[in-house]
């Protein structure tokens, strides 16, 4: 192992391969903070397939044989089709949206700023109460309707904070007075409907994960594989932009393309989180803001945000199936009041700054 | 300040090298036409404060004279004036002083409250996304307005302005100890602590709301955001609360300023830190609980005055604060003047109108002008 050289400075390790002629930095807390999050969501991903949503209980020797389709016939129906696309949905849901997250607040260099802030989930809200009062009929799910409402947001707001370019500032207002016509709207055809829509509606806007299948998951799956990539690749741009534009801009960044690249790919990642799981608040916003300060990173870092999300919906989702199963609270309920606690214990541990 | 004569535009000139492209898009615009063409800020400035004081005298006599039952406006001016007048229908001076005047203060005192602690809320937490909210209160109000129905079993209207009210005393403490510990509050542990204890707090409100239908019951009406249903007990019960809350915030503008130049410089020049984060705290708590527990979360105008004003006015908070304190009041009465006539003879809540009317007119502003930052 000569040509293996490792220095190490603090909590980084820095290794230099000769034979190859690779050499990085191992961060040892980030490594840490994936492999725990991986861990966490793996392990509540096999506790939800194998005991949420109902008494059968499935052990774990029967799992993974009844993954792979083998096995009782009755075991393999309740894991494949019951409950494995709910989890699935959780899954990649929690991902996209503390994906989306990170990408939000990193551009926007706003630690307030996610999808459900700006405008995202709300146009998704707003476009699927119409789909529900109006009567698009069978047609159109309400999957496919938030769907386009989101993307529609996502895209109008963009549009008209463009003007010669953008700033982040300039997206935050323009994303406030968005957010703010749709819940409005929203709250109109609420008040307009019929009571048996109204209870649709509300079903769908608290977010909850009920009588979730592979016709959820599998649009989701497909847009977190095409969208996922190129986030990771603009990651190093990303951080140029966290110095300023201007400093960005001097770096060589091309700053008004990359933000563009990385909202559209958050709103989008948002959207389709949003079209599969419903509305799950506050996930999108606390991720971020969890793993950043889990990893002591400088700003919002979009794996860890995007492990972290994954484990707050599933773990939130096992508790509101299993502990409160007698009861009607659904999954965003429960990130709201998981997450919070988790998120203020973290902000009185650090310093002023915050972080 | 000389950065403030540069924004007044009286300095700057138009240049010809163009920046590399897209780097800093505002001030490419900005480029494009001389900036000397438009009037000095301090000239805007006390044109803006006359003509927001103007239409609000206004609108509160056009919030007087409409509604189901059109009141001309001379009739208007006698009732308010010269009540018992023989020549005055007792009708229509029931209908002007008992209803639409309670009314008509509910909105201008919410308005100006909400405008008022909105302002101050940004300019604490250095946050264009902040709103009168931010600090809890508003989720604490309806916690304290849940319980107060679902677990104590009160009901009166009264009774529970006051639950809510204490609810969001509560909240609002919680997360001025939370975002301060380990080191002192900060702006962003600040936003951060207000909104996971909203978040937290809206969680277990939904929780009780779900499971018990007369709070939900209750709760709906309260979050549905409405002017209209107020005695004038409740009104002179929140007064002192509003007065209170205005002079502290009002009398914090000075210190907000300073803090805009960030936390070190603000030090320097010798701002207690602590102590004026303390009395913004407090200003927004009483501000906007004492407003939200009356007329429910009418948060949008808090949320966008503050940025309309900042356009004209600049980033000093001098002028910034009395004037969203005058404008805030003008849209809330036109919101809920608009509410009681398009769809004639029901009424559309005033937060849904000031939010979809509003949002188009904010939008189309912070894309022409040049935006003055926080």
């Amino acid at each position: 192992m000569s040509g293996l050289e490792l220095t190490r400075s603090g909590r980084r390790v820095a290794f230099r391969l000769t034979r190859p002629g690779v050499s990085g930095v191992l961060r040892l807390r980030l490594a840490l903070v994936w492999l725990t999050l991986a861990v966490a969501a793996a392990g509540t991903f096999c506790l939800t397939v194998g005991i949420g949503s109902g008494d059968y209980t499935v052990p774990l020797g029967e799992l993974l044989p009844a993954l792979w389709g083998t096995g009782e016939p009755a075991t393999v129906f309740v894991v494949q089709e019951l409950r494995l696309p709910r989890a699935a949905v959780a899954l990649l849901g929690g991902t996209a949206f503390g994906m989306a997250g990170a990408i939000f607040q990193a551009v926007t260099r706003n630690p307030l700023a996610s999808p459900d802030m700006l405008g995202i989930t709300q146009g998704a809200g707003a476009a699927v109460a119409a789909g529900i009062v109006l009567g698009t009929g069978p047609g159109l799910s309400t999957q496919t309707l938030g769907l386009a409402g989101a993307l529609g947001a996502g895209l109008l707001i963009y549009l008209l904070a463009w003007n010669r370019g953008t700033t982040g500032y300039r997206i935050v207002l323009v994303g406030i007075g968005i957010s703010w016509m749709c819940v409005s709207l929203t709250y109109y055809l609420l008040s307009r409907a019929e009571l048996y829509q109204a209870q649709k509606m509300l079903g769908w806007l608290v977010g909850n994960l009920n009588d979730r299948g592979w016709a959820h998951a599998e649009p989701l799956a497909l847009a977190l594989a095409v969208l996922v990539p190129p986030v990771l690749l603009l990651g190093r741009l990303q951080r140029a932009l966290l110095l300023g534009d201007e400093v960005a801009a001097g770096l060589g960044a091309p700053v008004q393309r990359v933000r563009m690249a990385l909202l559209m790919c958050g709103a989008a990642l948002a959207a389709f989180a949003t079209a599969a799981a419903g509305p799950v608040l506050f996930v999108a916003l606390a991720a971020p803001q969890i793993a950043q300060r889990l990893a002591r990173s400088p700003a919002p870092p979009v794996t860890s945000a995007a492990l972290t999300g994954s484990a707050i919906v599933l773990v939130s989702d096992l508790i509101s199936q299993r502990l409160l199963h007698d009861t009607v609270l659904p999954v965003g309920v429960v990130t709201g009041v998981l997450g919070a606690p988790f998120l203020l214990w973290q902000l009185s541990r650090t310093g002023r700054t915050g972080s | 300040m000389p950065y403030l004569k540069v924004h007044d535009g009286i300095f700057v000139t138009p240049q010809k090298t163009s920046p590399p492209t897209g780097a800093s898009p505002d001030r490419d615009t900005a480029q494009g036409t001389p900036i000397g063409t438009a009037r000095p800020r301090s000239a805007r400035r006390p044109r803006l404060v006359i003509a927001a004081a103007a239409s609000l005298v206004g609108l509160c006599l056009l919030s007087l004279a409409v509604g189901s039952r059109a009141i001309p406006l001379d009739q208007v001016v006698r009732a308010l004036l010269d009540p018992g007048h023989p020549g005055l229908d007792t009708e229509v001076e029931a209908i002007v002083r008992g209803t639409r005047l309670i009314r008509t203060l509910v909105a201008v005192l919410a308005g100006a409250a909400l405008g008022l602690a909105g302002a101050v809320m940004q300019g604490l937490t250095r946050n264009p996304l902040a709103d009168p909210g931010l600090l809890g209160v508003s989720a604490g109000a309806a916690f304290g307005i849940v319980t107060a129905t679902g677990v104590l079993g009160i009901t009166t209207l009264a009774a529970s302005i006051w639950f809510a009210f204490a609810g969001s005393a509560v909240a609002a403490c919680v997360v001025y100890l939370l975002g301060s510990r380990g080191g002192g509050a900060s702006p962003v542990k600040l936003a951060l602590a207000g909104v996971a204890v909203t978040y937290l707090l809206d969680s277990l409100t939904s929780g009780v709301a779900l499971t018990d239908p007369e709070s939900l019951d209750r709760y709906r009406y309260w979050s549905s955001g409405s002017l209209t249903g107020h005695d004038g007990d409740a009104l002179l019960g929140i007064a002192p609360f509003l007065a209170v809350g205005a002079i502290l915030a009002l009398s914090t503008a000075p210190a907000l300023n300073s803090l805009s130049l960030g936390d070190d410089v603000a030090t320097a020049l010798g701002r207690r830190l602590g102590l004026v984060r303390l009395n913004t705290a407090l200003a927004v708590m009483l501000l906007t609980g004492a407003t939200v527990a009356v007329t429910g979360p009418i948060v949008f105008v808090g949320l966008v005055v503050p940025h309309l004003v900042r356009m004209v006015t600049g980033p000093d908070h001098r002028w910034l604060l009395p004037g969203t304190m005058l404008v805030a009041p003008c849209l809330l009465l036109a919101a809920d003047i608009i509410g009681r006539v398009v769809a004639r003879p029901q009424e559309i809540d005033v937060s849904l109108i000031a939010a979809f009317l509003g949002a188009p007119f904010f939008i189309a502003l912070v894309r022409r002008r040049r935006l003055a930052e926080l």
